[in-house]
């Protein structure tokens, strides 16, 4: 076997924003292989959950992941609507899905600029990312924040959307259609884009299967997979709209399928600010009284791909298990088709095409040392860590 | 002019820190560099690495993965420089310090000379955190 240099990307890299180490194991320009170390970002969030109430867990999932800051919270107030069977309102389900909408459009924009970057065409990146400042004014006048919003809550939504907004959104929209259309003219005809993206990091359907991936990083191999058709929820069954899939599967497929997706957002937008027109205003929640004992699942597609929560309740008013698993984690390691036999240089692009997110993917996992088959962290000693540190702050008060 | 409003004076490079962060500070953090607010106008810019910098950028909680790292970051810096906690969890630790993997808010960890504080914070707040702190250097 050839001798081979390793190349460490991370963790902090500018290259990006957050904390990960890849190590590429190169032979001279080609990677022969590739592992990655992540826990530099892992804030402990389910253990964190079963201390706080069910109210204060949506601010606390909100913060899993800044970007999908809309996905985590719709698929806990899922999970716990499930457990209490509560029917939310018409009202509540459209305003739901507006703000999911919203998000995957500034995701995706967001994810178009960082591509941009990567390939180190900074000016795809700095369009983007002026074009999504006013989706952010948008949440900021619904919500009240640019990012973090802040709108769910068991049985319904904070804030309403009142008549009066409508129009502004409207206007946006219309607006982000424009600059949608420039945008996707600018990626789809480039030349040097296509030289760059197309067949490179390629992942066959059959691989998207055996991974298991999700989202726009499975539907760009031709995998029809999105929860909002699989297992509809909110809004999605009452307004029309249909799921993008590519076939190439390679990062200029990916691209597509997500430039594709933000002109359906728009109009399941249109759709849902319609149906918002025949609602009564204010008819934003039902009350809720006790989560009874149970177990719910929810599920959400964030622009990554499926959200998935489990919350075990004991009718208390926190839950007693809360299981979170985010798309990235799945779609992670897809890493080792679509980056291994590339170039350096396009490892990178393979690497941020399935737009991975690190916060979401920072789950704990008990792991064993190969060497000695030792468990490394058990759960009598997370619990002692857990007791250590709650020891800590109390004395600390 | 003291030694170090003399180093502050003109375009101030900027190292950015991600702690265990949710992200969407670093977003805004990036967000002050796009066309809307453009801090490149003014001389300020991102660096790839921490020796070229004025200014260190420090969001999210520190844990303990993070913390040694952080440190030798700091360590090697050159000096002065300034560093700045970004939103509520680089400030205190916000909704985390509870959490088992806490290791301390940033001034914990190293000396922190500003503090923006917000969930995220937005852009101007950040912008104008770093305004005041080279005013007052
Ligand atoms: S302060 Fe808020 S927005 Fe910033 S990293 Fe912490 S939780 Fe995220």
């Amino acid at each position: 076997m050839s001798k081979k240099t390793l190349i460490p990307i991370g963790p902090y890299h500018p290259l990006q924003e957050e904390p990960e180490l890849f190590k590429l194991y190169c032979d001279g320009e080609i990677v022969k292989d590739i592992k990655w170390e992540t826990g530099y970002n892992h804030r402990g969030i389910e253990k964190l959950s079963e201390s706080k109430t069910y109210e204060q867990v949506f601010f606390l999932v909100e913060r899993i992941c800044g970007i999908c800051s809309n996905s985590h919270p719709f698929a806990f107030a899922n999970a716990v609507e499930e457990i209490a069977n509560i029917e939310i309102t018409n009202r509540t389900k459209y305003i739901r899905s507006i703000i999911a909408e919203l998000e995957r459009i500034h995701s995706h924009l967001l994810w178009v600029g960082l591509a941009g970057h990567f390939l180190g065409y900074n000016t795809v990146f700095m369009w983007a990312w002026k074009y999504r400042e006013p989706t952010l004014d948008l949440f900021e006048m619904i919500t009240g924040n640019r990012n973090s919003y802040g709108m769910f809550k068991v049985g319904g939504v904070r804030r309403d959307i009142e008549e009066s907004k409508i129009p502004v959104i409207q206007n946006v929209l219309d607006d982000i259609k424009k600059k949608t259309d420039l945008l996707a003219g600018a990626v789809m005809d480039d030349p040097v884009i296509h030289a760059r993206t197309k067949g490179v990091g390629i992942l066959t359907l059959q691989d998207v299967i055996d991974y298991g991936a999700v989202g726009p990083t499975a539907r760009a191999s031709g995998l029809e997979i999105d929860v909002r058709k699989d297992d509809p929820y909110a809004a999605y069954p009452l307004v029309n709209w249909k799921v993008i899939t590519a076939q190439a599967g390679d990062v200029f497929a990916k691209a597509e399928v997500r430039l594709l997706e933000m002109y359906e957002s728009i109009s399941i937008i249109e759709q849902c600010l319609a149906g918002l027109k025949k609602e009564k205003e204010g008819d934003i929640e039902v009350k809720v009284r006790e989560i009874p004992e149970g177990i719910g699942n929810g599920r959400a597609e964030a622009p990554r791909g499926e959200v998935f929560h489990f919350v075990m309740s004991d009718g208390s008013t926190s839950p007693v298990r809360h299981k979170i698993r985010a798309p990235s984690y799945v779609n992670i390691a897809t890493f080792r088709k679509s980056c291994i036999g590339q170039t350096i240089a396009d490892a990178t692009i393979s690497l941020a095409a399935v737009d991975p997110c690190y916060c979401c993917t920072e789950r704990m996992a008990v792991a064993y040392d190969i060497h000695s088959g030792k468990k490394i962290l058990n759960a009598e000693e997370l619990i002692s860590i857990s007791v250590k540190r709650t020891r800590e702050i109390k004395d600390s008060d | 002019m003291g030694f170090k409003s003399y180093c502050f004076k003109k375009s101030l490079w900027v190292f950015h820190f991600g702690g265990a962060s949710c992200n969407n500070c670093d977003i805004e953090i990036l967000d002050c560099l796009t066309p809307r607010h453009d801090l490149e106008r003014f001389g300020i810019l991102l660096v790839g690495s921490i020796r070229h910098a004025d200014v260190l950028l420090v969001n999210g909680i520190i844990n303990h993965h993070d913390k040694e790292r952080l440190i030798e970051i700091y360590n090697q810096a050159p000096k002065p420089i300034l560093v700045v906690a970004i939103g509520a969890c680089g400030c205190t630790g916000g909704l985390f310090t509870e959490s088992y993997t806490f290791a301390g808010p940033v001034d914990k960890v190293i000396p922190v000379n500003a503090y923006v504080p917000g969930c995220p914070p937005k852009p101007e707040a950040i912008i104008a955190g770093i305004v005041k702190l080279v005013n007052n250097s």
